[in-house]
């Protein structure tokens, strides 16, 4: 675990470009029970995340692998999803798996709040754009799986073959991301004075 | 910029600072910890060598994996991953000396159940967990919301969260509920009414005549699906039903320190005159029991309107509706009165209190279960077991043919061995429809009120409840 304290360690987060290659999710309100099964949190770790994501469309009644995107396009890391993505419970598990599996970006219609905010402190950026141009990056990524999708975190722009498009990024999570602190646990604890004198002001806190 | 909202005043009592990425550091005035989302914030703690600061801020029980057989419940578990998990936080609260309510406990339970029973939450606080149904406390005039894993690991860290504010809605629900109708019926109209995106960067202020009048285990059901309708979180103005219900709870103050710390509570209400960001009003006058047609929460009718047909909802929501419709085996047209039924569902945050079991015990009394119908019943913690048992509640779900078990979030998640079978057809007091949330993929799920479980129990249909006869509900 890097520390965002040192210099060095906040460079390495910073989160500023993604490039790969992407993987289409097509539906709207695709909730964190489709995309890890509740049957697969029962685990301490994170470990072998990448299995269960979307564990259930990724099979057919007999259990074989079907067709589903997270079969056909392995090694993609730009997730390209519709509307309310991630709506359901807060469940981690659902970033961490599609993390596990490889996404390292998600851009979509709209993102439910908690899912979000999962992203973030995982330094997923997750990017939003009009239904139009979703539709347009779901398209060409069917036609052609091999060709490059960037996403520039900075500038919230993507750019797939000649096109590029504005996209957006909620501000908390574009300045986490790009100034490298999405690892909140240092920035909460530097303030760990002002946190007890909040705590002594509050009538139910106990003094101590 | 909502202004003068118990919303606004809470938040501003726990800002610790401003953070430079924008958001707000906020202080935790309650941690609920549970094992599904735990113990990989403890591990992520102990590799860096962090120990938790405000330890008697946090409270922990164990309710998603827990067997609610009796005889499931010995150690070690039968699941090996769930024995895993409950030793985890048995071992991580013990090491942090944070109070935890275990299976050998009688306090044991869900959490968003425990913590109001015993006092824990009350007006003025933040409370988090990381669950997201956290929202249902804020039923006493706290800011509740659920958190991430990340976030539990920061509060765990530092008692504290990055957060962003939210928008206010004032939702004013005007009316009278009728018989038989509940607070689960008039937060399912809400959700239909607004969307399940339609709290999206709100928090929902829940007001009017209808939601003064609710108890305070009805009003917890209302702000526990502020979640199901997008809103992060929800919240009720404290009154005096909020102020007696906590009264001689554990974890309340007593005597001249209870007037005190009601004095604070008093102060966080919204100001009559508060600014919103959006005001809704509803009238719940000649409210229906509501039903869920589909696989959102909000795709919900009452018990006797026809189950709209795609073509004639708003263009966005057609494709989802065909492909909900689909999976549920519902006609457009038809009421869901008389949709079969296989399993009824009693129990979970939503609606696994006292009051709750004791509504169906009502449509219950004198009346047996469907022979086609399996049915359990699951309290919320073991001291709403106890409390009904002492009551002789659990003989008429007994003497109705209802299992009676431990409590748990049981059937609500399937993550433990209570499950949808195949493409059975749940009657539930749960709070989530989606497809295969209990534990089925092909499993179909139809959300309503306590009341509305218990009669579609005894009919093996969805059942107005206010047509049975001779129920006093
Ligand atoms: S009862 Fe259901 S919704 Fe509530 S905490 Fe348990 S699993 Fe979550």
């Amino acid at each position: 675990m890097s520390d965002a304290t040192d210099d060095d360690g906040v460079e390495e987060m910073k989160v500023r470009r993604v490039a790969g290659t992407g993987v289409p999710i097509r539906g709207d309100d695709i909730d964190t029970d489709q995309i890890i099964p509740a049957r697969f949190l029962k685990t301490t770790t994170w470990e072998g995340m990448d299995e269960y994501a979307f564990y259930d469309a990724r099979r057919d009644d007999d259990g074989e692998l079907n067709d589903h995107p997270f079969n056909e396009y392995k090694g993609a890391n730009v997730l390209v999803v519709n509307d309310n993505f991630g709506c359901g419970s807060s469940r981690e598990h659902a970033p961490r798996a599609l993390a596990r599996w490889g996404v390292e970006a998600i851009v979509g219609e709209s993102f439910a709040e908690i899912f979000a905010d999962n992203c973030k402190s995982l330094g997923i950026p997750a990017a939003t754009a009009d239904p139009e141009t979703v539709a347009e990056l779901q398209d060409v990524i069917e036609a052609t799986p091999e060709a490059g999708i960037e996403l520039d975190v900075v500038d919230k722009q993507v750019t797939y073959g000649n096109e590029t498009v504005d996209v957006s990024i909620d501000e908390a999570m574009h300045g986490a991301l790009v100034q490298g602190i999405w690892d909140t646990v240092a920035l909460l604890r530097s303030n760990m004075d002002a946190i007890d004198g909040t705590a002594t002001d509050l009538p139910y806190v106990e003094s101590r | 910029m909502s202004e003068g909202t118990l919303y606004d005043k809470v938040w501003d009592r726990h800002k610790v600072a401003d953070l430079p990425n924008g958001q707000d550091q906020l202080f935790i005035g309650l941690h609920l910890i549970h094992e599904v989302t735990s113990p990989q914030p403890f591990s992520e703690l102990r590799e860096r060598g962090i120990e938790v600061p405000y330890p008697e801020r946090n409270v922990a029980t164990v309710d998603h994996i827990v067997p609610t057989r009796p005889e499931g419940r010995e150690r070690p578990l039968a699941d090996g991953s769930a024995e895993g998990m409950l030793t985890a936080l048995e071992r991580n609260t013990a090491e942090s000396d944070i109070q935890f309510y275990g299976l050998d406990s009688d306090k044991q339970g869900i959490t968003h159940v425990v913590a109001p029973e015993l006092g824990l939450t009350q007006p003025g606080m933040t409370v988090v967990c990381g669950d997201s149904h956290t929202a249902t406390h804020g039923a006493f005039g706290s800011i509740a919301f659920g958190i991430g894993t990340s976030q539990v690991r920061d509060v765990l860290a530092s008692q504290c969260v990055a957060a962003d504010k939210a928008a206010v809605r004032q939702i004013e629900v005007d009316g009278t509920l009728g018989p038989g109708v509940h607070s689960k019926d008039l937060i399912l109209k809400i959700i239909a009414e607004l969307g399940v995106d339609g709290g999206v960067g709100y928090v929902y202020e829940y007001g009017g005549e209808a939601v003064r009048d609710l108890s305070m285990e009805e009003r917890l059901a209302v702000c526990n699906m502020s979640i199901e309708g997008g809103a992060r979180a929800g919240y009720i103005n404290p009154d005096e039903t909020t102020y007696e219900f906590l009264r001689g709870r554990e974890f309340v103050p007593e005597g001249d320190a209870f007037e005190e710390r009601k004095a604070y509570w008093e102060a966080v209400a919204s100001d009559d005159d508060a600014d919103y960001d959006d005001v809704v009003r509803l009238d719940v006058d000649g409210l229906e029991p509501m039903v869920t047609w589909g696989t959102t929460p909000g795709q919900a009718v009452g018990v006797s309107d026809p189950v709209p047909a795609p073509e004639n909802l708003p263009e966005g929501e057609r494709e989802a509706a065909r492909t909900a419709q689909a999976h549920t085996g519902v006609e457009p047209g038809e009421s869901m009165a008389g949709y079969d039924i296989d399993v009824a569902f009693l129990g979970t945050c939503t609606n696994g209190r006292t009051s709750d079991f004791r509504e169906a015990a009502a449509v219950l009394a004198g009346r047996e279960v469907h022979p086609d119908v399996r049915a359990l019943a699951v309290p919320g913690s073991q001291t709403v077991k106890s409390t009904l048992e002492a009551e002789g509640v659990d003989d008429v779900f007994r003497a109705a043919g209802f299992d009676w078990r431990e409590a748990g979030c049981s059937m609500c998640l399937a993550m433990n061995d209570d499950s949808l079978e195949g493409d059975e057809r749940c009657a539930s007091s749960s709070n989530r429809n989606y497809v295969g949330r209990q534990g089925s993929k092909d499993g179909r799920t139809v959300l309503m009120s306590p009341a509305m479980v218990a009669a579609a129990a005894v009919e093996g249909e969805v059942t107005d409840v206010r047509d049975l006869a001779e129920v006093d509900t």
